[in-house]
C-alpha cells in the first residue's frame, strides 16, 4: 500500500512541476508533511544531501524519500513515479504534437503558472525559515528564534554577495553547503 | 543496439557529473550532442530546451526522453531517460542506507543543523533568481505577490491549500486573461 501511496503522490508531483526541480520542493514539501512521511528538519536533511549528490534533483529527491518510507521498491516506484509524467508528456508532444510550441493557448496557460511556481518556491522558503530559524509553527505559537541559524544565514548571504563581487561568478551551492556544515559545527557544537 | 548503447552511455555520464540540476545539465548536453557529435543542430536543441521547460517534470528526463525519441523512438527515449536517472538512483539508495546511522554522530548533526540553514537560502536565492527573470507585468506581479502573501499567511493558520489547484487557477487564469485580451482586440 505504501508502494502505491509513494507512486501516486510522485506521479502527481512529476505531473505539475512545470520549472524543474527548485519547482518541485514546496509540492515534495506539501506531500510529504502531509503524509508524515519525514519532518521539515529531515526534509532539509534530504534536500541537501540532493542538491550535493549528482544528477537530476528531483531524482535524487524522489529515490531518498522512497527509499526511506519502501526500500528499495520503494525507491524505484517513487522515481518511477517522479519520472513517467514527463517521459510520456515529451512522447506524445515529440510524436504528435510537433508545433507544440505554436499552441498558443498553451503558453498562455504557462505566463499564468509562471509566477505561481516563483511564489510557491518563495514563500516555502518564508515558512521554512519561519519554523526552522524563528521556531514560530503557528500563528498563536511563541516565537523561540534560533540565534544560530539566524548567524548562519547572515554569514552565507556575505558569502555568497562576497564571492560574486571578487570572482564574478555565482558561488557554488556545494561550497554554501560545506561553509554551513561547519559553522553548523562551530554553532551549535560550542566548541 | 549498439547505438542505444552509446546513447545510453552518454546520458550515464551526464547524469553521473552534473551537479546543481537541470541547467548545468542543459550546457553539458549542448556540448555533447551539437559540439561535439552533431547529432543535433544547434536550432534544434534549443526548441528541445523551450519544449523541455515548458513541460512539467525535470528538465534532465525532459531533455533525454526528447533527445533518445529524436535518435532511435522509443527504446532510444528509454535508453536515455534510463541512463540519466540509473546514477541517482543508485548514489542515493547507498546513501540512504546508512545515513540515518550517519546522523547520529554529534557532530555530524551539528553539521546538518547548519546546513537545514543553507537549505532554506538555496531556496531562497532560486526564488529570488526565478522572480528577477519574471517578465514585470500586472498579472506576473499580482499572481506572484497573492501566492506567496496567501501561502505563508494560511499555513501559519493551518489552513490548507493544495499547491496543485493552486497552480491549475493560475494556469487557468493565464488562459482567460489571454482570451480576454484576444477577444477585445476582435472588437477595437
Amino acid at each position: 500500500m505504501i508502494y502505491l501511496k509513494l507512486f501516486l503522490a510522485f506521479l502527481e508531483i512529476g505531473a505539475v512541476s512545470f520549472g524543474g526541480g527548485y519547482a518541485m520542493i514546496p509540492l515534495i514539501r506539501e506531500k510529504v508533511l502531509l503524509n508524515g512521511w519525514l519532518s521539515e528538519a529531515e526534509l532539509m536533511n534530504m534536500i541537501a544531501v540532493s542538491e550535493s549528490t549528482p544528477g537530476p534533483i528531483a531524482v535524487n529527491i524522489a529515490t531518498f524519500i522512497g527509499a526511506g518510507q519502501g526500500g528499495l521498491v520503494g525507491a524505484f516506484v517513487a522515481t518511477l513515479g517522479v519520472v513517467l509524467p514527463s517521459f510520456v508528456i515529451i512522447l506524445v508532444i515529440a510524436n504528435l504534437v510537433k508545433n507544440f510550441l505554436k499552441v498558443k493557448g498553451f503558453s498562455a496557460f504557462l505566463s499564468g503558472i509562471r509566477p505561481c511556481i516563483v511564489g510557491l518556491i518563495i514563500s516555502t522558503a518564508i515558512l521554512m525559515f519561519i519554523n526552522n530559524a524563528l521556531g514560530l509553527e503557528g500563528l498563536k505559537g511563541t516565537i523561540s528564534p534560533d540565534i544560530s541559524a539566524i548567524i548562519i544565514l547572515v554569514i552565507l548571504l556575505i558569502a555568497s554577495k562576497a564571492y560574486k563581487l571578487i570572482i564574478k561568478k555565482d558561488i557554488s551551492p556545494i561550497l554554501l553547503i560545506v561553509l554551513s556544515a561547519v559553522c553548523g559545527i562551530i554553532l551549535y557544537g560550542r566548541i | 543496439m549498439k547505438k542505444k548503447l552509446e546513447l545510453f552511455l552518454i546520458f550515464f555520464k551526464i547524469g553521473l557529473f552534473t551537479f546543481g540540476g537541470g541547467y548545468a545539465m542543459v550546457a553539458l548536453l549542448e556540448a555533447e550532442f551539437v559540439s561535439k557529435r552533431n547529432w543535433l543542430t544547434r536550432e534544434e536543441f534549443l526548441d528541445m530546451v523551450a519544449i523541455a521547460e515548458s513541460t512539467p517534470g525535470p528538465i534532465a528526463i525532459n531533455a533525454a526522453t526528447y533527445i533518445g525519441n529524436k535518435m532511435y523512438g522509443f527504446l532510444g527515449a528509454l535508453f536515455a531517460t534510463l541512463g540519466v536517472c540509473l546514477p541517482s538512483f543508485s548514489i542515493i539508495y547507498i546513501i540512504s542506507l546508512f545515513f540515518d546511522r550517519f546522523l547520529e554522530n554529534d557532530y555530524v548533526s551539528y553539521a546538518f543543523k547548519g546546513i537545514q540553514v543553507c537549505v532554506i537560502y538555496l531556496i531562497f536565492s532560486a526564488g529570488i533568481k526565478l522572480l528577477k527573470g519574471l517578465t514585470k507585468n500586472v498579472m506576473n506581479i499580482t499572481v506572484f505577490l497573492a501566492v506567496t502573501v496567501l501561502l505563508v499567511i494560511l499555513s501559519l493558520a493551518s489552513v490548507r491549500v493544495s499547491t496543485i489547484v493552486l497552480i491549475l487557477i493560475c494556469g487557468f487564469l493565464g488562459l482567460m486573461v489571454y482570451l480576454i485580451k484576444k477577444s477585445l482586440k476582435k472588437e477595437a
